[in-house]
């Protein structure tokens, strides 16, 4: 699917390119309901942003926005330096079509909690089903890389296994060989242990470990703080639709400077 | 079994597997020897009873007429099948659309078709040739198309798989429907997330798994829709199978033989049906249970003892 001059509409004032993520004081309402109020962050290329915050506080609609899942109610928001879901034109912003967007998409990987791989396919089919269709790619040549990735997460001898008979640990491994295989520039990760027995988060963030040392952007919404501070370069906690603090996650977890933050990681640490 | 009374956790339960002696039912053996006496009786006085006349039976059973008939009603049945799962797949997304329009014709198409009974609106099918004796396409009261006289294609074969079609849309739409809204929402997103269109999505991910849903009740219309074309004599059509058995055993004066004829192929054909289910009912559940086939235990087995173990033993 080539797109036929893609009128990309740059950030005004910045320069693309230097940004994998820009937003700009992104709000989201569900009608009456504002989920989202003002959120303000950027994320470099080869950066790891770790997101925190309390339950409903808006962590995972702002994830869902990023790649366009939900539309943005009001402000800006550019994935490399391209706006997400509209285009502009004049002052007037555009719908685009479900087309482009599924194009904008197929640069960004999302991670699911509770894994959502396909239980009709296997492992392999898993992986390489995206790659065929959206890229129409060769299925051999979606095949070598699937068993390359399926490899990568650890996990080369279960290709021919269905998602049924995989451990939770091994599923979210398959779930994120199934969105690297569409060679993602950036990576999206939505509680991605949360949903597993504590024995089996390790090998899953030992995978995001990896990826993240490889260069990989990434935005991860978690509760695992030693992740975060370990690989994090960021650590934003977010409560209530605002983003509260944002800093080195070494600092702002040792010294909390708010005190819904410190609240809230009295709870969590 | 010699269990002696041990104080718990002492005893180092032996190695071998365990050869239990099977629990005895002895009200299921009383109930199962009545059924066999019950159906031996009736099978017994079916055959020495004159009235079946089983010569006549037999000397009918592959009567060309009755073989000609069985294949017309089993056209009829696949015929409106295809219509009424077609159409049904439409009603059912206009049904979930967000559009009140299609929604709302969804609605009373349903409301309607279900609402009165399958031999009414087969004798109204019969009658639309009187009530509609053409049809026109155009802009209304301007400019005209296409005009078609009903009568000249309107034959009542067509009326009759029509009528049966229609009716059945109705009722496969919500099958489909309830499909469509098993599969849980996070696949629908999963899709997206990868980049898929609305389409691929359909195709690939969510109607795959809604066949899980959508096959067992529709193998038991398609069932269902065999004996239902029994009906179209309402049209009047008459050249199905339950039609053709009434009349030969109305020539004959032996109408009960021919009856049983009927059956015979009613109950042939619906049994082929079953099978062919059986197979689409596996084919679509693959992945759906954590239950391994016995050949995949045995490769994992294979497996796990060739290689080193997994995770201590299993
Ligand atoms: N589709 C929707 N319609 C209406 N309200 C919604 C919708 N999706 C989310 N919300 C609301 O938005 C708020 C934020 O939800 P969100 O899922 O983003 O929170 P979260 O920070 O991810 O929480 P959690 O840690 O529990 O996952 C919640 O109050 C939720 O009820
Ligand atoms: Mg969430």
């Amino acid at each position: 699917m080539t797109q036929s001059v893609p009128s990309v509409s740059v950030a005004p004032d910045g320069q693309p390119g230097n940004l994998m993520v820009d937003a700009r004081s992104v709000q989201k309402h569900f009608g009456a309901l504002q989920v989202l109020k003002g959120i303000t962050l950027q994320v470099k290329p080869r950066e790891v942003m770790c997101l925190v915050g309390p339950s409903g506080s808006g962590k995972s609609t702002f994830l869902r926005c990023i790649n366009h899942l939900e539309k943005v109610t009001a402000g800006r928001l550019y994935v490399d330096g391209e706006l997400v879901g509209y285009e502009e034109r004049g002052h007037k912003l555009h719908e685009l079509h479900p087309k482009r967007a599924a194009a904008q998409r197929r640069d960004i990987g999302m991670v699911f909690q509770r894994f959502n791989l396909f239980p009709h396919m296997n492992a392999l089919d898993n992986v390489i089903e995206a790659p065929m269709m959206v890229k129409g790619e060769k299925k051999s040549a979606a095949i070598e890389r699937g068993r390359a990735l399926l490899d990568q997460v650890g996990l080369a001898s279960k290709e021919k296994a269905y998602p049924a008979q995989l451990s939770g640990g091994q599923q979210q491994r398959v779930a994120i060989a199934r969105a690297l295989a569409m060679q993602p520039k950036l990576m999206l990760f939505d509680e991605p242990t949360s949903a597993l027995d504590p024995e089996l988060v390790g090998e899953v963030l030992d995978v995001m470990r990896n990826l993240a040392s490889e260069g990989m952007t990434m935005i991860v919404v978690t509760h695992e703080m030693g992740f975060a501070r370990e690989v994090g370069d960021h650590l934003v906690f977010m409560d209530a639709g605002v983003v509260v603090e944002a800093g080195p996650p070494r600092e702002v977890l040792a010294n909390p400077q708010h005190e819904r933050t410190k609240a809230f990681l009295s709870k969590v640490l | 079994m010699a269990t002696e009374l041990e104080p718990p956790g002492t005893s180092v339960p032996p190695d071998d597997l365990i050869k239990a002696v099977p629990l005895r039912r002895p009200g299921r053996i009383v109930v199962a020897v009545v059924l066999v006496v019950l159906l031996a009786l009736f099978i017994y006085g079916a055959a020495t009873n004159s009235a079946y006349e089983w010569s006549t039976f037999g000397s009918y059973l592959f009567d060309q007429r009755i073989s000609q008939a069985a294949l017309i009603t089993l056209e009829l049945t696949v015929i409106s099948m295809v219509i009424a799962v077609i159409l049904g797949v439409f009603l059912a997304v206009m049904r979930m659309s967000d559009n009140p329009v299609l929604k709302s014709v969804a609605w009373l198409y349903l409301w309607i078709f279900r609402g009165t009974p399958i031999y009414v609106q087969l004798v109204f099918w019969g009658l639309i040739t009187t009530i509609y004796k053409h049809i026109d396409l155009g802009v209304p009261f301007m400019v005209q198309f296409v005009h078609l006289d009903t009568g000249s294609w309107l034959t009542p074969f067509v009326m009759a798989f029509l009528g049966l079609g229609l009716n059945e849309a109705a009722y496969m739409a919500e099958i489909v429907r309830a499909g469509i809204g098993s599969v849980d929402e996070g696949q629908h997103e999963a899709a997206v997330a990868l980049a898929m269109t609305w389409g691929q999505t359909m195709r690939r991910v969510v109607l795959p798994q809604a066949m899980r849903v959508i096959i067992p009740p529709t193998g038991n219309e398609v069932i269902s829709m065999l004996k239902t074309t029994s009906l179209v004599i309402g049209v009047p059509y008459t050249a199905d199978l339950y039609s053709v058995s009434r009349q030969i055993g109305g020539v004959l004066y032996r109408p009960i033989p021919l009856l049983l004829v009927a059956s015979a192929w009613y109950l042939a054909i619906t049994s082929v049906l079953m099978v062919g289910q059986y197979f689409l009912e596996k084919r679509y559940s693959r992945g759906a249970s954590r239950v391994l086939t016995t050949k995949q235990l045995q490769a994992l087995a294979t497996a796990q003892s060739a290689g080193p173990a997994d995770g201590g033993k299993a």
